[in-house]
């Protein structure tokens, strides 16, 4: 089978500054990852070289199709469009210069927000939405292009406890028939609900199904934190 | 002066350049209006500012050397937004200074190349509060024809201007030239505000640019029903603007200015579900 998306010795640099090194991963259909680290450890990096957005100083990135949800502050929310709008948006390239938008892109924009259950709601201006439903509207519009893997940048800052709770669901479901990364700041509920966990600070420092990563140093080295880290306990990773 | 008045006015042969001046100012506030949509959703007044004040040392060029005043402001525009473009890219410094920068030294150019002209002060305040009359026959067809194209372009291209608004960093994901579709944006605003200079005028023209889209705005969530509307209300005001202006002898850019204000805070009051009015009956 060959991998949604495999980054193979991935070096890139951000405005002259070295951000990652060596960066080797393999992700396939089916798995749901967590993309976890300390900021300014190359995570969104990580994912805009995946992207392509992103000259790369060594190594390969081979992908089928990469869809990226960035961090719901990057889109334009007062714009007078509704959510099929903003997710018809994503197809943008592919109805093709000059050209409009045909039934049958209609009806894949729909069937997006049918996955991301937001079909009821797809004439309503995306001003409106809660920051859970935006989620969900930039989820919809990567979805549209039947990625092979999904890139979510941080899907969950800023929103309650219920709305996170919707969006894993839907993710863990997204998973099943493609690949889904997902960096995150919520290490407890990473190690949770993800298959797998990738560590990274520059590069990746390990990465496995979470029953693995038991080894407390590998965690203190990838946040930067002494043994007696809070973050430790609350990973049972250490006695409390 | 009533209405009927102004309209024999408007078909009196010995006053020819009425009727010009009303199809110019008409025209120029579509090709503003629907632009406009864009400028305001973007958040780029600042930029209609710039490219607005940057075309005049092409327009103060064009008037020493008798040339074309259309042709000598859109080359002046373009290469204003053309540095402005690419000076931004250069990450330290905000475009907003860039733009800054580079508008205020046009405009300055402009100024010392007019002084060169004879008649300076009244060819200098022409240009900058606009005027009605002393518009060649040609230039309506150029008018015309920019209207033509300006809104075929924006019919061709709406949905990757679309695409970039609403999100730039996707917009380059998908593989869209993001660089490109900026400066066709930047010289479909050039177009436009060069063929509203003239009746307007060059410190006015940004109040066509914005405020119908502004009030289009606060009218509609729907972009295609705003993208409709702007238009509109920038021509309805041109020509109530123009009317009130001959009627009681005042500058014409100035009239179709307040005009325009006047329809923003109505719509400010009174929008459908956004104003004021309905915010306090709500």
């Amino acid at each position: 089978m060959t991998a949604a998306l495999q980054m193979t010795g991935v070096a890139a640099d951000l405005g002259g500054r070295p951000v990652l090194r060596d960066v080797d991963l393999r992700l396939d259909a089916g798995d749901f990852t967590a993309l976890l680290g300390p900021n300014g450890a190359g995570k969104t990096t990580l994912m805009r070289a995946a992207l392509g957005l992103l000259p790369l100083r060594a190594g390969t990135v081979s992908t089928a199709s990469a869809g990226y949800v960035p961090q719901r502050h990057e889109f334009t929310w007062d714009f007078p469009a509704s959510v099929q709008d903003a997710v018809l948006s994503g197809l943008v390239r592919r109805i093709g210069l000059l050209r409009r938008p045909k039934v049958a892109h209609w009806q894949a924009v729909w069937a997006a927000l049918d996955q991301v259950k937001l079909g009821d709601l797809r004439k309503r201006p995306v001003g409106e939405l809660s920051g859970g439903q935006r989620q969900r509207v930039l989820v919809a519009r990567a979805l549209v292009l039947e990625p092979a893997v999904l890139l979510l940048d941080e899907p969950f800052t800023g929103l309650d406890m219920p709305a996170q709770e919707t969006l894993t669901d839907l993710f863990t479901e997204i998973a099943r028939e493609r690949a889904v990364l997902m960096a995150t700041h919520d290490l407890t509920a990473a190690a949770y609900t993800c298959d797998r966990l990738i560590l990274l600070n520059r590069t990746v420092i390990a990465s496995g199904p979470p029953a693995d990563l038991k080894d407390p140093e590998v965690w203190m080295r990838t946040f930067d934190v002494g043994p007696g880290s809070h973050l430790l306990k609350a990973l049972d990773l250490v006695g409390a | 002066m009533s209405p009927w008045q102004f309209l024999a006015d408007l078909t009196n042969p010995d006053l020819a350049f009425l009727p010009k001046a009303l199809t110019i100012a008409v025209l120029s506030a579509i090709m503003c209006g629907v632009v406009g949509c864009y400028v305001v959703l973007r958040g780029m007044a600042f930029i209609g500012d710039a490219v607005a004040h940057a075309v005049f040392p092409g327009l103060a060029i064009a008037f020493l050397f008798s040339g074309s005043l259309v042709l000598g402001g859109t080359i002046a525009g373009v290469v204003t937004a053309l540095l402005v473009t690419v000076f931004a890219q250069n990450r330290r410094l905000k475009e907003d200074s860039v733009i800054g920068i580079f508008f205020v030294a046009a405009f300055a150019l402009g100024i010392v190349i007019i002084s060169r002209a004879p008649g300076y002060a009244g060819s200098l305040q022409q240009f900058l509060f606009g005027s009605i009359t002393g518009i060649p026959d040609r230039d309506l067809y150029v008018v015309g024809a920019t209207t033509i194209a300006v809104l075929l372009t924006v019919f061709l291209l709406h949905k990757e201007f679309v695409a970039v608004t609403l999100d730039r960093e996707m917009a380059r994901a998908l593989g869209l030239r993001v660089f490109w579709l900026d400066l066709m944006l930047y010289v479909l605003v050039t177009l436009a505000v060069v063929m509203a200079v003239q009746t307007i005028g060059n410190i006015l023209v940004l109040a066509l640019l914005v405020t119908p889209a502004a009030t289009a705005r606060l009218l509609t969530d729907r972009l295609a029903v705003m993208m409709a509307l702007a238009p509109a209300i920038g021509a309805g005001c041109a020509l109530v603007g123009l009317y009130l202006s001959w009627s009681w002898d005042l500058p014409v850019g100035g009239t179709v200015v307040l005009t325009l204000t006047g329809a923003f805070l109505i719509a400010q009051l009174a929008a459908p579900r956004h104003g004021l009015i309905a915010r306090l009956a709500a």
